[in-house]
């Protein structure tokens, strides 16, 4: 293949200025902001009615012009948001810390250096993902329950680690591959240790990788609420726990809702929005450089 | 670079150093493996073990003290009621219809975002954010903001007072998904997209040959494995829907979206029968190593793609 | 060379993953509270504005006099009585006080789950447990007599009406309606183009939801879920016209989106004035009568629970504090719940936050505050009669197996009455009938039954 890197050639179709597809382009430009302003509606919407009051918020027909209030939000901290924050923060930061240290080296295992049976092993790593959750739950309460650990913030660092961790050994082992086979023989050709080639040819081409997956795992963690609400209480409730909260069976609460949805929901897209780059990598098993 | 012609090139060797050796070599390549797979073992196959015991047991978590043996019985309470196989079938269609309708939508917005236009960024943006919202949030999000036959924002906007979640409870929790995961299909064949070899395709487009033509024999073939790909990790996820079910519809109206993780979960929490709750998670667990297998064919040719990089 | 950075790279991910273990023990010794020094208790509670308030108030009102800190977990009642039920069946300990429904009280007492508080209430001669309001402590009572939760706030059930329709159509509310009569009014008040539904019920799946109207609507027609020997009654001809007259009722007339409509979604179609009428829980009139949260305030009018063959028909629900058995910090939550549950709190609340908030319903006192019954002069009456006339343990035409208005006092009842209110909840949104829906629970409750005969 002597082609230059696809950017370049895209570019080079572009020096046909046919009037017309310059048109078709137009159009098609219009069909994806139409599309993505779609898409993207649901959640502005949830924004606009945030700064509502309740009542507007529950009215019909919508209410499309107020004057923003902020008391939603002062409702939302009322309720002391800051320790469900920290909780959610915690699982989701030391979940991804350890699936990326358990995951890379078994991912090495598995792709540069593999063991005997790594396609086995592999399957076992992805059906472990398969099964619901809510299967596991019950045994999983009574053995959180026997250790004692119930509503502790590392039970969930840890059944988060195992959550996340099949796709991230997936997604690492796609990563390790594209080290290309010669540097890494021509390196151990050259008596550099293992320590050596990690540290200067393995690290350098997949911590765009490894970036692109514990961003991912952050987001599945942050957003949890299937195990975080059977095991956690006071001490260890996670964001989503703090926004169901907010449903009530007696009062309007739709503003106050999204007021919470919209604080809780943050983190991850900005992280998202920021990083999605990474986000594009990660999911697309490291296909696109 | 990956494309087309290296491969549909046969490449079978895969590893670095082909895994041969003594046992002390065998030792050394699994030892970076044992954290991971032991930790996984226990975090996953202990609470497994505990499950088949529990299923033996006659259960009843409201009533404290006997908890009998009863062997296979649970199982025979389970299979014979008809709400499990109406569960069975209801997790068939929301998975499908999910997988199905965010892979068509996903893959016309990444044919889209392929293309060159202003703010192409900014588009990419508005259409991941949906994917990043928290899924509890969303699904509340829909029931009251979107759904709500009085003052949803659906009827607010297109009028009538239809109740979509009563009317078309199935249609209503699948749009939720959908809503949410066809970002993360778009984001995978967007990759596929990108990854193709444009010089080929300028290639045909030289020698004539239609967009039509070319996206049916040359990008669809390309695409397959992405395509492959996106189902297997949608279905992976998709197919283990709890929180849409559980805030939406709740399973209603009668049991028309009470699927199999929330059929599961009314046992354990609502009838607190613990024994058949079990035996309920035992067999989807065996459905799932039969579902399994064939998707792991599926998995097997994904490999075989990354090896051919 | 080789084989040495194999072992290096095992015993860097073995320490690596057996720091992050101990870690994790280490961190479950320190957030696990329960020493005996520690004033801290957990309380976990539905997300209701009264609950909301107390949090609000606790700190200043209670911490700083006992120097106990409270740790409040809020979750939607359906989360929270699972995650009670879980905690407590299983010992979990997680909580020291919950907030729990009448429903489940006697059940979990007779389990052994629950503190008796009789012993406690009783020697507190300040708490006054005389003026707690007779059906309410019946309806926290178990089989020994005692009672195992203190009624935080209570409710029955009654009918609201909008005066001003009322009016403009001449017509007038009776005292105590008959169910027929109300079906007449409503017929007569519908206006489907105006956007007003003659009455607002509710038509949401769950026991608690469709089944706490319709039940009462039984038990006045004379029927019931079991007879006294356990014999289930679900498809006779008294529950079957109950539950055919409730859903062509809200067919005919009701609201639109009856089939998801609860507490929550009457409460706004009511209040933007877009029903004639609406039979719900006392707690509403409170929302009603506040002018910033809804457009009748100062309209509505307030009679009794409709009836048929009984003489009154409203249901007797309130939330309750409870301590599970498995709490470690005993006294701490005593003295948490005697001051939710007692007088001066309702001050504390009616000075800070405003006499329409005072959590009302549990005491016979409340009613003779006077800024209270200045506030709530539109419903305090009918709201204290109705309360004072339901009766949990006789509230149809016969003798009842357990305890309870709208609900049957006994477990499995969460599970048949949800099943069976899915099913009725079709036969509002027209996928299914009635009759189907009572065939069915008929089966259910035999199921049940065989566990009791």
């Amino acid at each position: 293949m002597t082609t230059l890197a696809t950017p370049a050639v895209k570019s080079s179709t572009a020096l046909k200025p046919a009037a017309r597809r310059r048109m078709g382009s137009a159009i098609w430009g219009v069909v994806a902001w139409v599309a993505g302003i779609i898409f993207v509606f649901p959640v502005i919407w949830m924004v606009l009615t945030s700064f509502k009051q309740e009542q507007d918020a529950a009215s019909n027909p919508p209410t499309w012009v107020f004057t923003p209030t902020f008391d939603q939000y002062a409702q939302v901290f009322d309720r002391n948001i800051m320790p469900f924050l920290l909780n959610s923060l915690m699982a989701s930061v030391f979940s991804t810390l350890l699936v990326v240290i358990l995951a890379t080296p078994a991912a090495y295992a598995l792709s540069l250096r593999p063991v005997a049976k790594w396609t086995d092993v592999l399957f076992f790593f992805i059906s472990t993902k398969m099964m619901p959750a809510v299967a596991a739950l019950l045994p999983v309460y009574l053995l959180v329950k026997n250790l004692g650990m119930l509503d502790n913030v590392w039970t969930m660092v840890l059944l988060y680690t195992s959550m996340n961790l099949p796709l991230a050994v997936w997604m690492m082992r796609s990563f390790l591959l594209e080290v290309p086979r010669e540097v890494l023989e021509a390196g151990e050709v050259d008596g550099a240790g293992l320590l050596t080639s990690i540290r200067k040819i393995i690290l350098p081409i997949v911590s765009p990788g490894l970036a692109a997956t514990a961003l991912i795992c952050f987001i599945f963690a942050w957003n949890e609420f299937f195990l975080a609400v059977n095991l956690t209480a006071t001490n260890a409730g996670t964001a989503p726990i703090f926004l169901v909260g907010f449903i009530s069976s007696e009062g309007l609460f739709l503003a106050r809702l999204c007021a919470a949805a919209t604080l809780v929901s943050l983190p991850v897209l900005i992280a998202g929005w920021v990083a999605q780059n990474k986000l594009v990598r990660g999911l697309s098993m490291g296909a696109v450089k | 670079m990956t494309d087309v012609i290296t491969r549909a090139d046969p490449k079978p060797e895969a590893p670095v150093v082909s895994p041969k050796g003594g046992a002390k070599d065998r030792w050394v390549r699994r030892a970076p493996l044992l954290p991971a797979l032991i930790f996984a073992i226990v975090v996953t196959q202990v609470p497994f073990l505990v499950t088949i015991y529990l299923s033996t047991l006659d259960w009843n978590a409201l009533r404290p003290g006997d908890r009998p043996f009863v062997f296979l019985d649970n199982y025979v309470t389970v299979l014979t009621d008809t709400r499990l196989q109406s569960a069975l079938l209801n997790t068939v269609l929301l998975t499908a219809g999910a997988v199905i309708f965010s892979m068509i939508l996903g893959l016309a917005l990444a044919i889209l975002l392929d293309r060159k236009f202003f703010g192409r960024g900014v588009v990419r943006t508005m259409l991941i954010t949906p994917f990043l919202v928290m899924p509890i949030a969303a699904a509340l999000l829909w029931k009251h903001a979107l759904y709500n036959p009085a003052y949803g924002l659906i009827n607010g906007i297109f009028g009538g007072s239809t109740d979509w979640v009563s009317s078309y409870p199935k249609a209503a929790v699948i749009a939720t998904l959908v809503w949410q995961w066809t970002p993360f299909m778009m984001l995978i064949l967007l990759a596929g997209l990108q990854s193709q070899s444009e010089d080929i395709l300028e290639a045909a487009r030289v020698d004539g040959a239609g967009a039509w033509k070319i996206f049916t024999h040359m990008t669809l073939p390309h695409m397959r494995q992405y395509l492959e790909l996106g189902a297997l990790l949608g279905s992976i996820y998709l197919v283990n829907t709890f929180d849409a079910v559980f805030t939406i519809t709740q399973g209603g109206p009668g049991t028309a979206t009470t699927n199999l993780p929330y059929e599961i979960y009314l046992t354990t929490f609502r009838k607190f029968e613990y024994g058949e709750a079990s035996a309920a998670g035992v067999i989807v667990v065996i459905l799932t190593i039969i579902v399994a297998t064939f998707a792991l064919r599926v998995i097997s040719s994904l490999f075989r793609m990354e090896e051919s990089r | 060379m080789h084989k040495r950075n194999g072992k290096l790279s095992l015993l860097i991910a073995g320490a690596a993953t057996g720091a992050l273990v101990l870690s994790g023990c280490s961190g479950a010794g320190s957030t696990s509270g329960g020493s005996d020094g520690d004033h801290t208790i957990t309380a976990l509670m539905v997300g209701n504005p009264q609950m909301e308030d107390i949090q609000k108030l606790t700190a200043e009102n209670f911490t700083k006099q006992t120097g106990i800190t409270v740790k409040f977990t809020i979750l939607p009642e359906n989360e929270l009585r699972d995650k009670v039920t879980q905690d407590v069946a299983n010992q979990g300990g997680q909580y020291d006080v919950a907030t729990v429904g009448a429903y489940e009280v006697p059940i979990w007492a007779k389990n052994g789950w629950l503190h008796e508080l009789s012993t406690k209430s009783a020697a507190d001669t300040a708490y006054d447990s005389a003026d707690l309001l007779k059906p309410m402590v019946q309806s926290l009572t178990g089989d020994d007599g005692k009672m195992y939760a203190a009624p935080f706030y209570g409710e029955s059930s009654f009918l609201m009406y909008n005066k001003d329709m009322f009016a403009a159509a001449g017509l007038t509310m009776p005292e105590k309606p008959t169910w027929a009569q109300v079906a007449e009014f409503a017929k007569k008040l519908d206006d489907k183009q105006k956007g007003v539904a003659g009455i607002c019920l509710r038509g949401l799946p769950g026991w608690g939801e469709l089944f706490a109207p319709l039940t009462t609507v039984v038990n006045t027609y004379g029927g019931t879920w079991f007879e006294k020997d356990w014999t289930p009654k679900v498809n006779s001809p008294e529950f079957k016209a109950a539950t055919d007259f409730y859903v062509n009722l809200v067919k005919n007339y009701g609201e639109k989106g009856a089939a998801q409509a609860g507490f929550t979604e009457c409460l706004n179609t009511f209040g933007q004035g877009q029903a004639a009428m609406w039979y719900d829980a006392t707690s509403a009139a409170g929302t009603l009568e506040d002018p910033k949260a809804s457009k009748v305030a100062g309209k509505v009018g307030y009679a009794y629970a409709p009836v048929d063959k009984t003489a009154y028909s409203g249901w007797l629900w309130t939330w309750a504090w409870a301590m599970p058995k498995t709490t470690k910090h005993e006294d701490d939550a005593w003295k948490f719940i005697s001051w939710a549950t007692s007088k001066d709190y309702e001050q504390v609340v009616g000075k800070n936050l405003g006499w329409s908030r005072v959590p009302s319903g549990k005491r016979t006192s409340t009613y003779s505050i006077p800024e209270y019954k200045e506030s709530a002069k539109a419903f305090a009456d009918v709201t204290l009669g109705s309360i004072e006339n339901a009766n949990p343990q006789n509230p149809g035409v016969q003798p009842r197996p357990a305890l309870g208005v709208q609900f049957v006092g006994i477990p499995e009842f969460a599970d048949l009455g949800t099943k069976v209110s899915q099913e009725v909840n079709a036969a509002i949104a027209g996928s299914s009938t009635v009759d189907k829906a009572l065939t069915d629970g008929q089966k259910l409750a035999e199921d049940v039954a065989k566990n009791y005969k």
